[in-house]
C-alpha cells in the first residue's frame, strides 16, 4: 500500500474580496492554506486561488505591489490557478466590458479566454441555479452574483459547464476558471478537483 | 428535458445571493461620490463600491435641513459612469424610496442615519426587497434587529461626516464585546440575553455558536486616513465606508484626494504590515478638517436615529 501523499499548499489571494470562504473551505478537505498579499508570499505553494470580489481593485493592487509577473512566473513554473468571478476576469486574455477611461484593465493574461464582465446584468439579476459538470454526478448549486462568463475560447480549453448556453466553468492544463461562487454553497466538489490539479507530478504517486 | 437531468431552476433574491454579494466587498473600501466625475476617480482609486449621494455627510451637516434619497437622475448618471457596484442611501423607514433606488438598478441600498429618518418607530422591511440592505449599529442589540429585518450587511454607525474615528471605534468595540461575551454564556441564559439586548432570539444563539454576525460587518463613521482604516480592520471588521474623509480632503484638489483614496484602499488590504501602511500614509496634504464630537449637542448626533 502506498500512502497517501500529503496535501498540496494553497495560497489564497488575499488583496479584496471572498479570500476567507475559500480558505475555510479548503481547510475542510485537508490542504494546507495561506494568504498571498506580496509575491514573496508565493514561494513553496502548489496552487493559487483567485476570489471573487472587485476584479477592477484587484487587478490595481497585483499591479501595485508586483503580483502580475510574480503570478506569471508562479504558473510558468508548474504553479495551478483557479480564478472566480473576479479572479476568473484576472486569468483572461481579454476582457469586455471594462469601464472605457480604465483603457485596459489590469490582468494576467494567462488563458486563452475572453470574458465579459457582469454578464448577466446588476445585483437584482444575480441568482442561484444547479449546473451539469463535465465529470460530476449530480448537478452543482452554484450562486452567479453580478457574475462574468467566458464569450469565447481558444482550442485547447475544456468546457466543463455552460448555463443557458453560456460557457461558465473551463479548464485548460492547470488553469481552471469559473463565472459562480463554489466558496460559498458548501458544496466541495469544485475545489475537491482543484486540489487533484494542484498536486505536482512529483507528489501524484 | 433528457432523462438523468434536473430541473434548473433559478432563484433571485435569496439570502444567500444577498449575503454572497455583501462577502465580495470584504477587505474592500465604499466611497462616498456626489458626481460621476468623482465616481470615475473611485473606481481608479480601487474602490469596491461607490455610495451615490447629492451631499456627503460633512455637507449635510452643514446645511441642515431635511435630507432624503437622492435624484435619481444624479443616480443612473452614476450608475452608467462606472462598473462597480452602485450603492445609494435611503431614509430610515422610507420604503417606498427603496422601492425606486430597486427600480433604478442600485445595486445595494444603504438604510441610513445620515439621511433625515422618515420613520421614527420602525426599519424597513428589507428581507421582501430582491435588492441587498446595509444598515448602521451602535450596539449588538441593533445590529441583529437589523439582521432580522433582512439586512444583509452591517456597518459601525460612528459619527457621519466628523472625520473623527472615536465613536466608529466606540461601536466596533460595543459591538464586538458583546459578541465575546454571548459566546462565554451557557445556553440556558440566551433567551434572557434575546431579551435583553432586543435582538431576535435565533440570531443571538448564531452569535453564541460562530462568535460573528451572520452578515458582513464594516466600519464607518469618521474614517478619514489610512492608519483610521487599518485601525477598523485590525480591530476585527471586514472593510471600511469612507464618505466625507476622501472626498473633502486635499482642499478640493483632486489629484491628491485621489492619492488619499488609493492609500486608503492599500491600508484596507494591507492593514496588519505597519510598513507599507508607513509607506502610504506619507504626503497625503490635508485630511478634512473634523470635528470634535464633544462639541455635537445631542440633536446633531446623527448616531442616535435609529431604533
Amino acid at each position: 500500500m502506498t500512502p497517501s501523499p500529503s496535501p498540496p499548499t494553497i495560497g489564497v489571494l488575499a488583496l479584496q474580496g471572498a479570500f476567507r470562504e475559500h480558505k475555510r473551505l479548503l481547510q475542510t478537505l485537508g490542504a494546507q492554506v495561506s494568504e498571498v498579499r506580496l509575491p514573496q508570499q508565493l514561494e513553496g505553494l502548489s496552487g493559487l486561488i483567485l476570489p471573487g470580489g472587485e476584479s477592477t481593485t484587484i487587478g490595481n493592487l497585483m499591479v501595485e505591489y508586483g503580483l502580475i509577473q510574480a503570478i506569471r512566473d508562479f504558473h510558468a513554473s508548474g504553479g495551478a490557478i483557479f480564478g472566480t468571478c473576479a479572479g476568473m476576469i484576472l486569468l483572461a486574455r481579454t476582457i469586455h466590458g471594462t469601464p472605457p477611461q480604465f483603457g485596459v484593465q489590469p490582468c494576467l493574461d494567462l488563458m486563452d479566454i475572453t470574458v465579459q464582465r457582469n454578464a448577466f446584468g446588476r445585483q437584482v439579476d444575480s441568482f442561484r441555479t444547479s449546473l451539469d459538470v463535465s465529470g460530476f454526478e449530480t448537478p452543482f448549486p452554484a450562486v452567479f452574483i453580478r457574475a462574468p462568463i467566458i464569450e469565447a475560447v481558444l482550442p485547447g480549453i475544456e468546457v466543463l459547464a455552460e448555463h443557458q448556453g453560456q460557457i461558465v466553468l473551463a479548464r485548460s492544463g492547470n488553469l481552471l476558471a469559473g463565472s459562480f461562487h463554489p466558496e460559498l454553497t458548501g458544496d466541495a466538489r469544485i475545489h475537491e478537483l482543484f486540489l487533484s490539479m494542484s498536486r505536482r507530478p512529483e507528489q501524484a504517486h | 428535458m433528457l432523462p438523468g437531468m434536473t430541473n434548473h431552476s433559478t432563484q433571485q433574491g435569496t439570502p444567500e445571493i444577498k449575503f454572497g454579494f455583501a462577502e465580495m466587498f470584504k477587505g474592500g473600501v465604499i466611497m462616498d461620490v456626489v458626481t460621476p466625475e468623482h465616481a470615475r476617480i473611485a473606481e481608479a482609486a480601487g474602490a469596491t463600491a461607490v455610495m451615490a449621494l447629492e451631499r456627503v455627510p460633512a455637507d449635510i451637516r452643514k446645511d441642515g435641513g431635511v435630507a432624503r434619497m437622492s435624484d435619481p437622475s444624479m443616480i443612473k448618471e452614476i450608475i452608467a459612469a462606472v462598473t462597480i457596484p452602485v450603492m445609494a442611501k435611503v431614509r430610515i423607514g422610507h420604503f417606498v424610496e427603496a422601492q425606486i433606488l430597486q427600480a433604478l438598478g442600485v445595486d445595494f441600498i444603504d438604510e441610513s442615519e445620515v439621511l433625515t429618518p422618515a420613520d421614527e418607530s420602525y426599519h424597513i422591511e428589507k428581507s421582501k426587497f430582491n435588492v441587498p440592505f446595509v444598515c448602521g449599529a451602535k450596539n449588538l442589540g441593533e445590529a441583529l434587529r437589523r439582521v432580522g429585518e433582512g439586512a444583509s450587511m452591517i456597518r459601525t454607525k460612528g459619527e457621519a461626516g466628523t472625520g473623527n474615528v472615536v465613536e466608529a471605534v466606540r461601536h466596533a468595540r460595543t459591538i464586538l464585546g458583546e459578541m465575546r461575551s454571548i459566546q462565554a454564556r451557557p445556553a440556558e441564559e440566551l433567551m434572557s440575553v434575546a431579551r435583553d439586548l432586543g435582538a431576535p432570539y435565533h440570531l443571538v444563539q448564531y452569535v453564541h455558536a460562530h462568535g460573528t454576525l451572520p452578515v458582513v460587518n464594516f466600519a464607518a463613521g469618521g474614517v478619514a486616513t489610512p492608519a483610521d482604516a487599518a485601525l477598523m480592520m485590525q480591530l476585527g471588521l471586514d472593510g471600511v465606508f469612507v464618505g466625507s474623509g476622501i472626498f473633502k480632503s486635499g482642499g478640493g484638489d483632486l489629484s491628491q484626494i485621489e492619492k488619499r483614496a488609493r492609500a486608503i484602499v492599500k491600508a484596507v488590504t494591507h492593514f496588519n504590515n505597519p510598513d507599507i501602511l508607513a509607506e502610504v500614509s506619507e504626503n497625503l496634504g490635508l485630511p478634512m478638517t473634523g470635528i470634535n464630537i464633544d462639541s455635537l449637542i445631542p440633536e446633531e448626533r446623527l448616531a442616535s436615529r435609529g431604533w
